[in-house]
């Protein structure tokens, strides 16, 4: 049977009517990944043996009554930023190599409760930097509509994987649009929550006032439901929130009479693809004919976005990567000469040349006498940029616009120009910014045959009507499946 | 390009970054910085003046807890991660000449 062909709610539904074992939906997925894997390489590791021994523990607490969750025995696979212990997690660079994490990420652990197996680790652009996948240390990860091109990045495994349908969904990670971008250009669904509803403890930090973690997956259903289980307070996160509104699964409603919805008029100018244009149009129009009120308007700011996340992101990065020394963990340089020059020649073998670039330009705008140009400069317009968020929240329930400019492009086209790499998140990196949520749907394709995808954008601890309205778009048209699902 | 990179700036850069850069990755960090900083300056069309700095989004604070031991005795499993170890220490380059 093709497990892998269904959303991991209706997974989770046979597994509990008797229906379907946990350990066939296990054996599916391996055997999916073992026939894809040459030609997606959406994973860093596999546990195999792992994820079996899961899978007879889980089967038995479905048996005994103890787990009754939807997604209990389904399997899962987790992108190679998060912890998981005793499983190997390298961020997918050099130098985390060999790194085997001594405890598992709050989210994680929520989903393991909940009955997950974990199945292995996805590929990612190293240390979540990079919109292609290209950028990591263990090969590129290809797109399943199409294997000459990119499934977009930074969480391109976990987004490939759950569209070539070896695993029925993955978690990911969002700083600048990660989870959304290729979730667009894979022809999935993924959700980038409110900053703090999903605690960061034990995500591999990149720029920690912006990173989100949050799920892939094939419809707005199988979003819903994960998002309610991976999210908590935490207090081993000090930026985690305390949220009473965590039921997001009662926001699948068909309904979208009277949501205001804007379309930012800065979001179709210069740049955007005439093809991902028409696509978002259309979805809005579907919106407008199921009842929304839908208008343009002028967000304004918007190519501001870009240069203050770039600050604050490589400032953060420059930080948090400074904890990787060749000490403690990871690689370490063979010859060296003293304490310091083990640490730069540890550090630059390890990283990459994104890495390297990012940590360079964040410590470049933290130093003195840069700091108030560059990285306060930042700080103030992230406040103008919030700011310019409430008041269009202030008149709309729901911001529509593209995840993304253009479809995927093909690989090897991306790294050598990198400013004209990040001008691709342009769309989603003032959702970061503003600690919004974010949801990417399928609208559509191009002439290619890649996948479009639309993306609305909700006020702060507003999922629920974003969930609400990209259900509503989902009825509208049905699932495609990828030509290697 | 307006903001032209120095070799000093490049070194200075790489000694708080910690990174031992080749000279081909040091022309590139220039180009790249430079152009970067060129796109960056766009900032500066914008008054920013009575704008406090946001760090962060949601009002945070500092977040206490007891003092109690909750993970249990992990040490042979993160001396496990070490490059170099030596019984139940690290080993590092010596650092005191």
């Amino acid at each position: 049977m093709a497990l892998m062909s269904l959303t991991a709610v209706e997974l989770g539904k046979k597994i509990q009517a008797g229906e379907v074992t946990v350990e066939e939906a296990v054996r599916d997925a391996l055997a999916a990944i073992q026939s894809k894997e040459s030609q997606i390489h959406g994973f860093v590791t596999v546990d195999e043996e792992g994820a079996l021994r899961q899978a007879a523990k889980v089967q038995q607490l479905i048996d005994d009554g103890t787990l009754t969750g939807p997604l209990a025995g389904v399997p899962v696979a987790i992108k190679d930023n998060m912890c998981i212990e005793g499983m190997r997690t390298t961020c997918s660079s050099k130098i985390l190599h060999n790194f085997v994490p001594t405890y598992t990420a709050e989210a994680v652990i929520n989903l393991q409760k909940a009955g997950a197996v974990i199945i292995g680790k996805t590929n990612m652009d190293e240390f979540a930097m990079g919109s292609t996948t290209e950028t990591s240390a263990y090969g590129e990860t290809r797109n399943p509509w199409n294997t000459a091109h990119v499934p977009g990045g930074s969480s391109g495994g976990s987004c490939a994987a759950v569209a070539a349908e070896e695993c029925p969904y993955a978690l990911g990670s969002d700083t600048g649009g990660s989870i959304r971008q290729p979730s667009s250009f894979c022809g999935v669904t993924g959700i980038k929550p409110t900053y703090g509803t999903v605690s960061r403890y034990g995500l591999i930090a990149y720029g920690s006032s912006l990173d989100q973690i949050g799920p892939v997956a094939k419809d707005v259903t199988d979003c819903a439901t994960i998002l309610e289980i991976i999210s908590s307070h935490d207090a081993k996160d000090s930026t985690s929130v305390e949220r009473e509104d965590l039921d997001f699964t009662s926001a699948l409603v068909d309904d979208v009479k009277g949501m205001k919805i804007g379309i930012p008029r800065d979001y179709l100018g210069e740049g955007l693809d005439a093809e991902v244009r028409d696509a978002v149009l259309a979805a809005a129009k579907a919106l407008e004919a199921k009842g929304a009120i839908v208008e343009e308007f002028d967000l304004s700011l918007v190519e501001y976005a870009i240069p203050a996340y770039y600050i604050i992101a490589c400032a953060e990065a420059s930080s948090n990567l400074a904890r990787f020394d060749g000490v403690k963990y990871g690689y370490r340089t063979q010859e060296y000469d003293g304490l310091h020059n083990m640490y730069k020649k540890s550090r630059s073998e390890g990283f990459g040349a994104e890495v390297k670039r990012r940590i360079m330009l964040g410590s470049f705008v933290l130093s003195s006498g840069y700091y108030d140009a560059y990285y306060l400069k930042a700080l103030r317009t992230k406040a103008l940029i919030k700011k310019a968020f409430d008041e269009a929240f202030a008149k709309y329930d729901v911001i529509l616009g593209p995840a993304a400019p253009t479809t995927a492009p093909e690989l090897g086209k991306s790294l050598s120009d990198p400013l004209k790499m990040y001008l691709g998140d342009i769309y989603t990196i003032s959702v970061n910014l503003a600690g919004l949520p974010g949801i990417t749907v399928p609208c559509g394709k191009d002439h290619k045959g890649l996948p479009i995808g639309l993306q609305l954008i909700g006020d702060c601890f507003q999922e629920k009507k974003i969930i609400q309205t990209a259900y509503a778009f989902e009825q509208t048209r049905a699932y495609e499946h990828s030509p290697l699902a | 390009m307006a903001n032209v990179i120095s070799d000093e700036t490049i070194e200075y850069v790489g000694i708080l970054a910690k990174l031992e850069l080749s000279d081909e990755e040091k022309e590139r960090a220039k180009k790249d910085m430079g152009e970067m900083l060129d796109y960056i300056d766009k900032l500066n069309e914008l008054d920013t003046t009575n704008v406090e700095p946001m760090s962060h989004v949601f009002p945070v604070h500092n977040v206490f807890r007891e003092d109690i031991v909750t993970h249990e005795d992990g040490h042979e499993d993160t001396l496990a991660n070490a490059p170099e170890r030596n019984g139940d220490s690290f080993v590092v380059p010596k650092t005191i000449v």
